[in-house]
C-alpha cells in the first residue's frame, strides 16, 4: 500500500458510506430546481440620494410650520426663515466672515503647535526604545485627562486673550494625533523592513521610504480625529471671554436672546467641519492612491 | 558571544569570487530549541543548489542568516556581499511604484533606465508606472526577482518564491528563473519543499534534517530537464525517500 497512489490514499469506509442519506433521485427523478431571482437594486421609483433629502426636508418643514404655527417660540428656537434672513444679514455687515476668519485662525494656530508637536514625540517614541521609555508612558498618562477640565488653569497660564485658546486646540489635537502616529510606526509590516533590509537601505533611508510612509494611512486617521477635535476645543475655548470669532457672536446673542444668530453659528460649525473633513478626504485620496482602494476613485 | 562572524566576502580581493557561501559550524537557538545545529554548507559561485526539507527543519533560517536578516548565531558565515533576495511573498513596498521598488536601496537617484531593463529582463517593462498592489500574483513575484537582478548579485536567495503561484504560473516563473540564472551566472540558493521543482533547477540538491545538511544529491541531468525522464524519476524517488515519503513499491523496484 501506498500513500501517493490516491486510490488507496483517500480511503472510503463502507460503514462511512452506509451512514450517507441515499441519492434524492432514487426517490423524485430529477432533483427540483429553484430560480434564483435577481433582486432590485433601486427599487421604490426614487433614486437613493434623491430619497434621502427627503427626512432632513421634513424635519425642516415641520420645523418652519413650528415657528410659523407659533407653536416654536422665536425665544426658544428662531424658525428658518429667520436664520436664513440673520446669515444673509451678517454676511451682508461681514461680521460672519470677520468670526469666522478668527476661528479659523485659532484652529489652524492650534493644529499646528499640537499636531507638529505629536508628530514629533510620535516618531520618537515610535522608532528609538529610549524615546518610547521616555515619552510614551506619559503620553498614554495625559491622554486620559479630559482636555476642557484644564481650561481654569489654562486661563492663570495665559490669561483670557488667544494663548489659552489655541494652547487648549493645540493640547486636544496632539494626543489622537500622537496615538495613531505612534501606533502607524509601530505596526509597519516587519515583512517589508526585512525587505528593505535585503535592499541595503540604510536607517534612514528605511525610515524615509518604508517606515513613514507606512505609518500614513494610520497618521491620516489620527488627524481625522484631531480635526474633530478641535472643533470641540475650539467651541469651548472661545466660550472664554472672546471679543471675536463665531463663540463670541454666539455668547453676544445668547445676552440678546437671538436664537437665530445662535443657529447661524452652529451652522457655521458644522459646515466648517464638513469642509475640513473633505480636505483631508482629498489628502487621502492623494497620498494613499497606492492603496487598491483608492484606484477606482 | 564568542561567534566569528564574517559578513563581506573575498570578491574585492580577486575581482571574481569562488565561493558564493561557507558555512562552518552554525547554530542558531531559539531560547532552548536548536533550529540550526552546527551547519556547514558551502556553494560555489555560479553554482545553483536547492534546499529541502519538511516544514521547520530550519530551511527558512538559514536562508535568513545568509541574507543577515538573523544575527543571533555561533559559528563562521561567509556569504557573497553582493546578494539579493526574493522572498515568497513578493515583499514589494506598496506605496512606491514598480520601477522605483526595483531600485529602491541603490546607491543615487532612482535611475529608470536600470529600473526597466531589469524589468524587460523579467518581461514585466510594460508594467513599470503601476502600483505593486494592481499586479497578478505572477507579475508581483517577477517584479520581485527584477529588484534582485537589478542588484546584480554573485549570490541570489530565493525563499520558496514560487510558493504562492498557482501551478501554470509556477511552471513559467521557474523557467524563467533557470533563464536568468543562465544568463547571469550567479550562484542561488532555492529553498523549496516541491522535490521536482528542486530537481528541475538545481546542481545539487541538500536536504535538512534535524538542523543540519543530512544528505546531499548532485544532479547530473542536461538541462533543459523533463519530469518524464527516467533518471528524473529515480532521483525523485530517492528524494522522496530521504524525505519520508513512502513510494510505491512497483515503481521504485523499475529505477
Amino acid at each position: 500500500m501506498s500513500v501517493l497512489d490516491p486510490a488507496v490514499g483517500v480511503p472510503h469506509s463502507s460503514s462511512e458510506a452506509a451512514r450517507r442519506p441515499a441519492p434524492q433521485q432514487a426517490a423524485a427523478g430529477a432533483p427540483q430546481l429553484a430560480s434564483i431571482k435577481p433582486r432590485r437594486l433601486a427599487g421604490h421609483g426614487l433614486p437613493r440620494p434623491l430619497r434621502r433629502t427627503i427626512g432632513p426636508l421634513a424635519v425642516l418643514l415641520l420645523w418652519q410650520i413650528a415657528s410659523v404655527t407659533g407653536l416654536l417660540p422665536r425665544e426658544i428656537l428662531a424658525g428658518p426663515t429667520a436664520v436664513i434672513a440673520s446669515a444673509s444679514r451678517l454676511l451682508a455687515t461681514g461680521e460672519l466672515q470677520q468670526a469666522i476668519v478668527t476661528s479659523l485662525g485659532r484652529a489652524a494656530a492650534g493644529l499646528a503647535i499640537g499636531g507638529s508637536a505629536a508628530v514629533v514625540l510620535a516618531i520618537l517614541s515610535g522608532l528609538f526604545r529610549l524615546g518610547e521609555d521616555l515619552i510614551d508612558s506619559s503620553m498614554q498618562m495625559l491622554r486620559t485627562m479630559p482636555i476642557v477640565a484644564l481650561i481654569p488653569l489654562l486661563i492663570i497660564w495665559f490669561g483670557i486673550g488667544e494663548q489659552p485658546k489655541i494652547a487648549l486646540i493645540a493640547l486636544a489635537t496632539a494626543f489622537p494625533l500622537y496615538l495613531n502616529v505612534y501606533a502607524g510606526i509601530r505596526n509597519v509590516d516587519q515583512k517589508l523592513i526585512e525587505a528593505g533590509l535585503t535592499l541595503g537601505l540604510s536607517r534612514i533611508g528605511l525610515v524615509w521610504n518604508v517606515v513613514l510612509p507606512g505609518a500614513l494611512p494610520n497618521a491620516l486617521i489620527g488627524l481625522r480625529y484631531s480635526l474633530g477635535v478641535a472643533w470641540l476645543a475650539l467651541v469651548f475655548g472661545e466660550q472664554i471671554n472672546a471679543n471675536a470669532g463665531i463663540g463670541y457672536l454666539m455668547n453676544t446673542a445668547r445676552e440678546l436672546f437671538q436664537t437665530d444668530v445662535i443657529v447661524v453659528c452652529l451652522m457655521v460649525y458644522a459646515l466648517l467641519g464638513l469642509i475640513v473633513d473633505a480636505l483631508v478626504r482629498v489628502l487621502e485620496r492623494i497620498l494613499l492612491s497606492w492603496r487598491p482602494s483608492f484606484t477606482g476613485a | 558571544m564568542a561567534a566569528v562572524l564574517h559578513r563581506s566576502m573575498s570578491g574585492a580581493a580577486a575581482g571574481t569570487v569562488t565561493t558564493a557561501v561557507r558555512v562552518r559550524e552554525l547554530t542558531r537557538r531559539f531560547g532552548s530549541h536548536v533550529v540550526i545545529d552546527g551547519l556547514n554548507l558551502d556553494i560555489a559561485a555560479g553554482e545553483f543548489v536547492a534546499l529541502i526539507g519538511v516544514s521547520g527543519c530550519g530551511k527558512s533560517t538559514l536562508l535568513r542568516v545568509l541574507a543577515d536578516l538573523d544575527t543571533e548565531i555561533e559559528g563562521e558565515v561567509d556569504v557573497a556581499a553582493r546578494r539579493a533576495v526574493a522572498f515568497q511573498e513578493p515583499r514589494l513596498i506598496p506605496w512606491k511604484s514598480v520601477w522605483k521598488n526595483v531600485v529602491l536601496g541603490l546607491a543615487g537617484l532612482p535611475d529608470r533606465a536600470r529600473a526597466d531593463a531589469a524589468l524587460d529582463e523579467v518581461g514585466l517593462g510594460h508594467r513599470a508606472d503601476v502600483w505593486p498592489k494592481v499586479l497578478s500574483g505572477g507579475e508581483a513575484q517577477r517584479a520581485s526577482l527584477a529588484r534582485a537582478l537589478v542588484r546584480d548579485p554573485d549570490l541570489l536567495l530565493l525563499d520558496e518564491p514560487f510558493g504562492s503561484l498557482d501551478a501554470l504560473t509556477r511552471i513559467n516563473a521557474q523557467a524563467l528563473v533557470a533563464e536568468l540564472w543562465r544568463r547571469h551566472g550567479y550562484a542561488v540558493l532555492l529553498v523549496t519543499h516541491d522535490v521536482e521543482e528542486a530537481l528541475l533547477l538545481a546542481d545539487r540538491v541538500l536536504m535538512m534534517e534535524s538542523g543540519a545538511i543530512a544528505h546531499e544529491l548532485a544532479v547530473d541531468l542536461p538541462r533543459p530537464r523533463d519530469i518524464s525522464d527516467e533518471r528524473f524519476g529515480a532521483l525523485r524517488r530517492q528524494l522522496l525517500t530521504w524525505l519520508g515519503v513512502r513510494v510505491r513499491d512497483a515503481v521504485a523496484v523499475s529505477a
